[in-house]
Formats: structure tokens, C-alpha cells, sequence
């Protein structure tokens, strides 16, 4: 019963000394390099062989003992087994034993590299040492997590938030791999900025490269060309504008007017998600690219030669503004729909004319969304690389040049960090300046209240213009996808315009043998890859987010605001940018991971998990917290409430993060073009490679074919939430006999 | 009910100065103490933003006490989060688990108490045959009327056998009829099984119909506390006197005490009545407008109707004195007074009450 006082530590310590022992005794300690699921290694001379060896082992062999201080934080918990978990003396071995554990690990794994030591005043104290070791593997990395949960543990059981180990450990565990995965990588690449060609550190060249006259040169003023920095902020601020511009006119159309095709227009809404942004790049070479459609009918009525106008700045804006406006029209229309109709009502009834209830209520209730959707906009554009990359031409912006600072011939690092670090400053300054903006107004106008209101139509003289744009526009989004379509079945587009499986044949092909199904198809390696690596990010990507979300609308803690602010960041920081600082920070131990699946699925994750959490935050916070309390005084502890209460009611919730999650896996490409291998190569990366070998052909039908899937998956989606309503709780009153 | 599956294990509840303080000095509970008798069905009454609702949550363990001590039974639980008491509540929106069947709902605190499968289920059946829901299990909340579901909420909370039940605001989400027989039931399983209910309202007349004690609180403080009888009869002060049951709270004047006497004056008009400790001087009595007596102009204190309002089984009148208007309801129906007229106000023997002056 719940009277029982525990008199011994409770079964979650076990298990995690338990694993800390496992760690340490039984897994090998550094990375297996031909993976660690492929158990090749059970054959390979463990547990003795040095590379498969256990921490444990290693010791025992005279090997790498600086492993050995371990055993003390691991052996310390024990004593805590025998103590009650009131006993002051408990938590104090816990926070002792789980600090002292982890400190010791990140100091080895960061002072003692690939090359022994791996700074010059550590030899000077320790004296040489002719040892080296490789990245933490599967036991390194049991060993940290459980002297983490230890810590959590020791520090729940003084008492933080209410002595929840639930709620502390999973504080404490997002905060370890936001750290890890978040923190530490653009750490490392701001300090990459100021590394010189010998190894040294310099802020001379790091401010020679930053203030290069290629990232900040002005020339374009006189006629030249102007630095990367200010074609990227040009370019994003004119997409932002113009993206929210015309995302407001389609959320408009669709809540406020009499147009009648409003649910093909709430389809664009899907498009951005399933269409990899490069996609329509493509599309616009097609039409307006030097043997595009448009270009040689306007070439021959006219009578002039074609040109190639479209590559530059013109075609990059054109791309990204249809990539980009869907996006801000799903922003745009959920704030549009809450702009309570009451307020418009009242407005009406003030004797404010239909204009001027725009004017003056409705527009102004809308700005924390049009702020929104150009903050996204903007972001987008800066961190978007496959259209410049396809559309570009000579007009450089900084994720294109980070790319070829890293790929390119020069393999300049430090380069690639000084961009990526402008590049970090614009929009963690837009993501401020947003926050700042907002910070001081309240603009909510929903009020829990039933609102039997409509919202008024338009007034005419906004509503012609309006529907006029959104049709045209929506005919050109139309025509685009017509083409993307089409030109996969194109054999040469502008060449030879005759209709062909040939694309998807050399992609997909696939042959019956002896050996059963054959994937013979080029494509079919990377399309595997993407699948297998969009499935193992899901539910990952899912998980962290409603964790988070879940201790930020349920519980409250010390430093909330700032876990708030950390976990949102990776929001602002662009692709490209946690791209360079992945490589820059897990390509030497104590993580290394380039080169695997694991970096792909963990930079999804981090990538992602800001939309898992806002979805997360959304659902959560229309359950009602009395549900949480009732389960509490029921004698449900806070793990039990959320995995019976909360996860079961999130159901859609989760589903949603799921697919949207496992589709941006498969559409992404600013991050995945630096760090996919030849091993790991995926789809996207692929088809900008097809790309850059003028194989436009393949890469629309793979595109297309990806398109395709993805709306599968989304209209699964649809068809499984549609399914899973559940009853909530009514407030019919009275209806009792 | 001959052989009962769901017994009591009613204990008491102290609070001993306890304070709660949110952020840095919102100050919702300032330095309570306060003791419920093991088996009484305690309320706590008191405007919105009183801190009756922080107290109860500081009983279920859902809010931390910042000072003093909280003890349940002979058990201090000031530190214990609420998983680990022994208490249970009953939520104003009720809370019942909306994807859980009703029997899934009520089984759900057993589960974690360490009950058996087949105990689990034996209990949370006559929980629901308790509330006179039994053959509801396998419905959803949400096919359930507002009074079968406040029914559920209750039953879920009974069958854990708590020492002490929590009743946050119960009967508000009900509509009037409703409220009367729903609060006769609870006050009908507490007696029977002898349960110790704390129960939160803002109702002063369910209040008084459930209570064994009501603690009246105002301002984060406690107010009074006494039985329904006590509280009505003999307020502590004006502001009990006119949250419990309306009062009209006249200005006077004591003009001396023989024995535990007073001989008081108002405009004019003589009366005694009970001293209540107080010295001569300025005074306040506390009259129910039930306790009104309106007469011919010559005797009492002067006034005249100012408004006159017919609700059917009686008249409400407003009357204008020199000290103020005051309200007086009279049971005459066939007979009103006219606006206009002029009256004499006199006090009932029994029912007015003397109050030290108001500041």
C-alpha cells in the first residue's frame, strides 16, 4: 500500500548501476568500426582483442588505465543500496558518485585523443604518454548514461521537483544530449573559427576571414559583385516578405471569402512537407532553364535568342518563394482562423466598416503570425541549399559557400566555420529579434470560451485582389508540379521530347533471379538508406519532443525558461550550419561518428525536434492538468501518468510528430549533403548529385517518386488520426435523469 | 450494504501554521492551523482567491507547503509528493481519464495500491454499485451524463479507501436540482462509511447543508470556524455574517450592558439583545433579512420601501433607512407593501446578532 515507506533503494538504482556495470564489464568500451549490430566483433578475439575489449578487460590487460578511476563513482552507488531514500547520506553518494563518474569521463575523453594527448600542457603535467584511443562506443556510452541517471537520482532524492526521479532524470537527460548534440558542436565550430593553418588558435585570422571582403565585400553597389553575406540576408528578407505576403492572401481566401475551392487550396499545405525544396528548382529549369518550355516559346515568338536569365538571383527567388509560401500559409491560416470572430463582431457592431475592421482588429490580432511566418520564411531561405545550389549560377550565398568551403577544393574548415557562424548570427538574430518583438505583447485572443461567431468576409476591394493573386498563384503551383511530373517521363527535356520510362527504369529497376528480387536499380541503395534512417528517426525525433513538451507545459522547475530557450534554439540554427558543426565535432573522439547512420538519425532528431515539441506543447496543453493530478492522487507516480494518461491521449499528437518527422528525414538535405558517406548515402544528396552531373532526367523521377511516397505516408496519417478520436470529456450539464 | 467491501480508514488532518507562498510573496495561505476530526466532513468556505482551494491542494500533496507542518493520521506528510499519500480527491472537472472505461477509471488507483486483479475488480464493482452506477463499466465518460460522471469521479476515489477524501468544488459543473440530490449523496456515504471529507465550496448554502464543521477564509486567513449552526447564529464578524447567508449589517449603538445584556440603539429604536463580550459604544448588528419586522411607521426604525420585488414564494423588499438601505424579505404575498410607503423596522427576538463595529 502506499503507507509502506520504502526501506531500500528503489529498482530504478539497481537497474541503472546494473548498466553502468554492464558497461564497464561487458560491452566493448570504443567504437566497433565495422558496427557494432553486425556482432562480428562476439568472434574477433573478444573480450580481449584491444579494439573489442571492455573497459573492465582493458584494465585487467595494463591498457588504458585511465579507464580505471571509473571503478570508484561505479562501485560508490552501492553503498547507497542499503539506505533508505530519505537518509541525507543517499543522495549525497548519488550526486557524488554519478558527477565525479561523468566528469571523469568527459575529461579523459576530451584530454586523451586519436593522437595521445591532445593538448600541450597536459603532457607538461601528466607527463607523455605513448597510448591513444579511438571514439566511445556502446560501453562508453552505458557508462555515461548511467552515472547521468545516477546523478539525476541522487539530486531527485534531495528533494528537486517534488523528489520526481521520473521528471528529474528526464530533465536531466535532455539537457545531456541537447548539450551533446546541440551545444557542444556549435561550441566546437565557433572555436574552429580561430584555429590556424599550424594548429594554433588566432583571433587575427579569424578576423581576417570573417571580415573578408568575399563574405562582406559591397561591390555590388558599383557594379560588381557583393559578398555572400549580403546576397543571403537580401535574398532571405525579400523571401520572407514575400512568402508571408502571399501566405496571408491564401489564409485569407480560405477563412474569409466566398472562393470556392478552398479545399484544393488547404492541399498546398501539404506540398512543402512532402516536396524536397530543391524539387522545385528543377522544376524551374524545366520551364524557364535555357532549354526550358517557357524560354524557347518566348524565344521563338519573339524571335530573340534563349538566355539564361533564370540562373541567378531571379531564378533562387523564384524557387524559394514557391517552395516557401505553403509554409507560410499553414502558419498563417491557423493564426488567421484564431483571431476570434467575436472581436470582428464587436468591432462590426462599434460601427467600424467591413475595411476598417480589418484595418484595425483583424490585422493587428494577426501580427505575432505574420512575424511567425517571416521569421520562417527567412530561416528557410538562409538555410536552403539545393535551389542556390541548382539555380544559383554566379549568384553565391553563404550555404552554398560552406558547402565548397568543406567539399570543395579548397577543404578549408575554418572557413566554413567563420561563414557558418555569419550565417548562425543572422538568424539566431532574426529568431531574437521575433522573441523580443512578441515578448511584450499579449495577442491571445482564443478565451476557452465556446465562440459562436463567423469571421466577415473581406471587404471587396481587398477580396478581388486577394483571390486573383492566391488563383494565379495557386495556377503556377499547379503548373510547377505538372511539370515535375512530366519532365520524369521526358527522355531529354528540350532535346528529345519523347516520353520515356527510361529515368525510372535506370532508378528502380528491378530483376527476378535465381537469388530471388534483385534491387538492380541505381537509386535503390540510397532510397533504402533514406527509409531505414527516416524510420529509426521517427519515433526517436518524437520521443525527445514530447518529453520535452511535456516537462515544459506539466512540470515546473528552476531554469525552465532557459531549457525552454536551448530546446527551441536548434529551431533557428539552419541545416547547413549544424552540417559543418557535426563534422567539425563528431569526426574525432570522444564521439566520433562520421561516417555512420547514427550521425544522420541524431542530426534529424535535433534538426526535428523543435516541431515535435511546438506539436507536443499543443496537444498537452488542451489536456486538462486535472487529469495529471487525479492520476497522482491515485497513487500513480509521474512516469505511470504519463505513459497511461498523457501518451494515450496524445495519440494523434504522436502519430503526427511520427510521419512528420520520418517525412522532413526523407526531404532534408541542407545538413544530410555533409554528412552522408558512401556507405550512407541518401536519397536527397543523391539527386543533387545527379544534378550536378546534369542527370536531370533520373533526379525528377526519383523526386517524383519520393514526392509520391511521402504523400502516401501523410495520407496514411490522415486516415489513422481520422480514426483514433476519442471521446473527451463533455461538459454536458445536467443532462442527468 | 451487510458485509461491506469498501470500509473507512479515516484519519485526522492538522495543519500546523502553514503558509504557502507562490513565486516570491504572492502569499495564497498565510499561517494556518487548523484540525478535522477523523470521520467529520470538514468544508472549507470562503470567496474566490481565499486560498481554500491551495489548502485543499496542500492536503492532496499536489502543492508543496513553503512553511509548517502537514499532518495526516499520526503521519507528518509536509514532504510526501501526493503518489505517496494517502489521500484521494475528487476533482471540479472530475478528471475522469477519457480513453479508460468507466470500471478502467475506477480500477485505476487499485492497480497501484497492490491489490489483486480479482480484488481490483471485486472493489472497483462495488464502487460503482456505491454510487448506484453498477452495469455502467463498460461505458466510456464521455457517454455519460454530467451527474453519472461526477458519480464515477467519486466512486474511483472511494474504493482506494483513503484517510481522507478531497471534494474540490464538486457540484459546480451540475445544474441546480442536480446539486441538491448529489450533495445528499455524498454527505450519505461519508456518514455511512464515516469517511473524513475535506470539501471545497464557494456555495455558503451547500456549505450548510453538508458540514459538521465549515472553516470560513478570507484573505488567505482563516475567518471562523464552527458548526453551520454556530456560524450562522453567532458570526465572528461582519464579514462571516454576510458571506454565511446574506446579512444586513445595521450601525449602533450599545448604550450599556447589564449581565451579558446589551440595550442598543438605532436611530431611535430600543432593543436588547445578547452583549457577546462587547463594551458600550459603537456596535454593528447582523440581521437576517429573514428576521426583518416591518410595521406601521410609529414603532421602530423609520423607513420607507424603496423597492419591492415579487420571487414567488415571498417579497423582497429594499428599505431606505437613515443609516442605509437595508433588505428584508417577508413571507405576506397576498398583502405587499407599496413603494413609497412608509414603514417601521423592528428585530426579531431571536436571529440578530451584535458585532463590534465595522471600520
Amino acid at each position: 500500500m502506499t503507507q509502506t515507506l520504502e526501506k531500500t533503494a528503489p529498482p530504478i538504482l539497481f537497474l541503472w548501476i546494473a548498466i553502468g556495470w554492464a558497461g564497464f564489464v561487458l560491452l566493448p568500451w570504443y567504437g566497433v568500426e565495422d558496427g557494432f549490430f553486425a556482432f562480428q566483433w562476439l568472434l574477433d578475439g573478444y573480450p580481449l582483442e584491444d579494439d573489442y575489449a571492455p573497459a573492465a578487460f582493458l584494465i585487467g590487460q595494463g591498457e588504458k588505465l585511465w579507464l580505471a578511476p571509473l571503478l570508484l563513482p561505479l562501485a560508490l552507488p552501492l553503498l547507497a543500496l542499503r539506505r533508505p531514500k530519505s537518509d541525507p547520506a543517499y543522495a549525497r553518494i548519488l550526486i557524488a558518485s554519478g558527477a565525479i563518474g561523468f566528469a571523469w569521463l568527459i575529461a579523459q575523453g576530451f584530454g586523451i585523443g586519436i593522437r595521445g594527448w591532445t593538448a600541450d600542457w597536459l603532457p607538461a603535467l601528466f607527463g607523455p604518454l605513448d597510448d591513444r584511443q579511438f571514439g566511445m562506443g556502446y560501453g562508453g556510452l552505458l557508462v555515461a548514461s548511467a552515472f547521468l541517471f545516477i546523478f539525476t537520482q541522487g539530486i531527485a532524492a534531495r528533494g528537486a521537483v517534488g523528489g520526481d526521479v521520473f521528471v528529474v532524470s528526464a530533465i536531466g537527460g535532455i539537457i545531456a544530449i541537447v548539450g551533446v548534440f546541440v551545444f557542444f558542436p556549435i561550441a566546437k565550430m565557433l572555436v574552429a573559427a580561430f584555429i590556424t593553418d599550424d594548429g594554433g588558435y588566432s583571433i587575427s585570422v579569424f578576423a581576417a576571414k570573417f571580415f573578408d571582403d568575399r563574405i562582406w565585400g559591397l561591390g555590388c553597389l558599383s557594379g560588381a559583385r557583393c559578398g555572400v553575406a549580403w546576397n543571403s540576408l537580401f535574398l532571405a528578407v525579400l523571401v520572407g516578405v514575400i512568402t508571408t505576403a502571399l501566405g496571408l492572401v491564401f489564409a485569407l481566401v480560405v477563412t474569409r471569402s466566398g472562393f470556392r475551392y478552398k479545399r484544393l487550396l488547404r492541399a498546398l499545405t501539404v506540398l512543402p512537407i512532402i516536396t524536397p525544396p530543391f524539387v522545385i528548382g528543377l522544376a524551374i529549369i524545366l520551364l524557364f532553364g535555357l532549354s526550358g518550355s517557357v524560354t524557347q516559346w518566348v524565344a521563338e515568338l519573339l524571335g530573340v535568342r534563349p538566355t539564361r536569365w533564370i540562373y541567378g538571383f531571379n531564378g533562387v527567388l523564384m524557387a524559394q518563394v514557391l517552395a516557401f509560401t505553403p509554409i507560410a500559409f499553414l502558419v498563417l491560416i491557423g493564426v488567421v482562423e484564431g483571431v476570434s470572430p467575436s472581436m470582428e463582431e464587436a468591432a462590426q457592431t462599434l460601427r467600424a466598416s467591413k475595411w476598417q475592421v480589418f484595418k484595425t482588429v483583424s490585422l493587428p490580432l494577426m501580427r505575432p503570425g505574420l512575424a511567425n511566418a517571416f521569421l520562417l520564411g527567412f530561416i528557410e531561405s538562409m538555410a536552403d541549399f539545393g535551389n542556390p545550389l541548382v539555380l544559383g549560377g554566379n549568384f553565391d550565398v553563404l550555404s552554398t559557400e560552406i558547402f565548397f568551403a568543406i567539399v570543395g577544393a579548397q577543404y578549408d574548415q575554418g572557413q566554413a566555420a567563420v561563414l557558418a557562424i555569419v550565417l548562425l548570427f543572422f538568424t539566431l538574430g532574426a529568431f531574437y529579434a521575433q522573441r523580443f518583438w512578441l515578448g511584450r505583447k499579449s495577442y491571445t485572443t482564443v478565451t476557452g470560451k465556446g465562440d459562436a461567431g463567423v469571421h466577415p468576409s473581406m471587404p471587396r476591394a481587398l477580396s478581388i485582389p486577394v483571390i486573383t493573386i492566391a488563383a494565379l498563384w495557386g495556377a503556377f503551383t499547379v503548373v510547377i508540379y505538372v511539370m515535375i511530373v512530366y519532365g520524369s517521363f521526358v527522355e531529354l527535356w528540350g532535346v528529345n521530347n519523347s516520353l520515356t520510362f527510361k529515368h525510372y527504369v535506370t532508378a528502380f529497376s528491378v530483376s527476378v533471379g535465381e537469388n530471388g528480387i534483385r534491387w538492380t536499380g541505381a537509386a535503390w541503395d540510397s532510397f533504402w538508406t533514406t527509409i531505414q534512417i527516416a524510420t529509426i528517426a521517427a519515433p526517436l525525433t518524437a520521443a525527445v519532443g514530447l518529453v520535452t513538451a511535456y516537462l515544459l507545459t506539466r512540470q515546473m522547475f528552476a531554469g525552465k525558461n532557459a531549457f525552454e530557450f536551448g530546446t527551441m534554439l536548434s529551431f533557428a540554427i539552419p541545416g547547413t550550419v549544424i552540417g559543418v558543426s557535426y563534422i567539425l565535432a563528431f569526426n574525432v573522439p570522444p564521439i566520433e561518428l562520421t561516417g555512420t547512420g547514427i550521425i544522420l538519425v541524431v542530426s534529424f532528431i535535433f534538426r526535428n525536434m523543435p516541431v515535435g515539441v511546438r506539436a507536443g506543447i499543443a496537444s498537452m496543453s488542451q489536456l486538462d492538468k486535472s487529469l495529471d493530478e487525479s492520476s497522482l492522487t491515485l497513487g500513480a507516480n509521474s512516469w505511470q501518468t504519463f505513459r497511461r494518461v498523457i501518451l494515450p491521449l496524445l495519440r494523434p499528437a504522436i502519430l503526427a510528430a511520427l510521419v512528420y518527422s520520418f517525412v522532413r528525414a526523407m526531404t532534408a538535405i541542407s545538413a544530410v549533403i555533409f554528412l552522408v558517406s558512401a556507405e550512407y548515402d541518401m536519397a536527397t544528396s543523391y539527386i543533387i548529385g545527379r544534378v550536378e552531373n546534369n542527370d536531370y532526367g533520373l533526379a525528377i523521377a526519383y523526386s517524383t517518386t519520393l514526392i509520391v511516397v511521402m504523400l502516401t505516408a501523410v495520407a496514411a496519417l490522415q486516415l489513422a488520426v481520422g480514426k483514433t478520436k476519442i471521446g473527451r470529456r463533455s461538459n454536458a450539464q445536467g443532462a442527468d435523469a | 450494504m451487510s458485509e461491506r467491501i469498501i470500509s473507512s480508514r479515516a484519519a485526522s488532518v492538522r495543519f500546523e501554521g502553514v503558509t504557502k507562498v507562490y513565486g516570491k510573496d504572492v502569499v495564497a495561505v498565510d499561517d494556518i492551523s487548523l484540525t478535522i476530526e477523523p470521520g467529520t466532513l470538514v468544508t472549507l468556505l470562503g470567496p474566490s482567491g481565499c486560498g481554500k482551494t491551495t489548502t485543499l491542494r496542500m492536503i492532496a500533496g499536489l502543492e508543496m507547503a513553503t512553511k509548517g507542518r502537514i499532518m495526516i493520521g499520526a503521519t507528518d506528510v509536509t514532504t510526501l509528493p501526493a503518489t505517496d499519500r494517502d489521500v484521494s480527491m475528487v476533482f471540479q472537472s472530475y478528471a475522469l481519464f477519457p480513453h479508460m472505461t468507466v470500471l478502467g477509471n475506477v480500477s485505476y488507483g487499485l492497480g497501484y495500491s497492490g491489490y489483486s486483479k480479482a480484488e481490483t475488480k471485486e472493489r472497483a464493482h462495488a464502487g460503482l454499485e456505491m454510487v448506484g452506477l453498477s452495469g455502467y463499466g463498460d461505458r466510456l465518460p464521455s457517454e455519460l451524463s454530467g451527474g453519472q460522471q461526477q458519480r464515477v469521479a467519486v466512486a474511483r476515489a472511494l474504493v482506494l479507501e483513503p484517510q481522507v477524501l478531497l471534494f474540490d468544488e464538486p457540484l459546480s459543473n451540475l445544474d441546480a436540482k442536480l446539486r441538491r440530490q448529489v450533495r445528499e449523496e455524498i454527505r450519505e456515504i461519508q456518514q455511512t462509511l464515516g469517511l473524513t471529507v475535506v470539501y471545497v465550496t464557494h456555495d455558503q448554502e451547500e456549505a450548510l447543508a453538508v458540514s459538521d464543521q465549515i472553516v470560513v477564509m478570507r484573505n488567505a486567513a482563516i475567518a471562523q470556524i464552527g458548526t453551520p449552526r454556530q456560524l450562522y447564529d453567532e458570526p465572528a464578524d461582519s464579514f462571516v455574517a454576510d458571506f454565511i447567508g446574506e446579512a444586513n449589517l445595521i450601525a449602533c449603538t450599545i448604550e450599556g450592558v447589564t449581565g451579558d445584556v446589551a440595550t442598543i440603539s438605532v436611530g431611535g429604536y430600543q432593543t436588547k439583545l445578547p452583549a457577546r463580550g462587547l463594551p458600550a459604544g459603537p456596535a454593528t448588528i447582523a440581521v437576517r433579512p429573514s428576521r426583518m419586522r416591518v410595521g406601521d411607521a410609529e414603532a421602530g426604525i423609520p423607513a420607507t420601501v424603496e423597492k419591492a420585488t415579487y420571487v414567488g414564494s415571498r417579497m423582497e423588499y429594499t428599505l431606505a433607512t437613515k443609516a442605509g438601505n437595508v433588505f428584508a424579505v417577508l413571507d405576506d404575498v397576498d398583502a405587499p407593501l407599496e413603494i413609497g410607503a412608509s414603514v417601521g423596522i423592528t428585530l426579531a427576538a431571536s436571529g440578530p446578532v451584535l458585532l463590534p463595529a465595522r471600520e
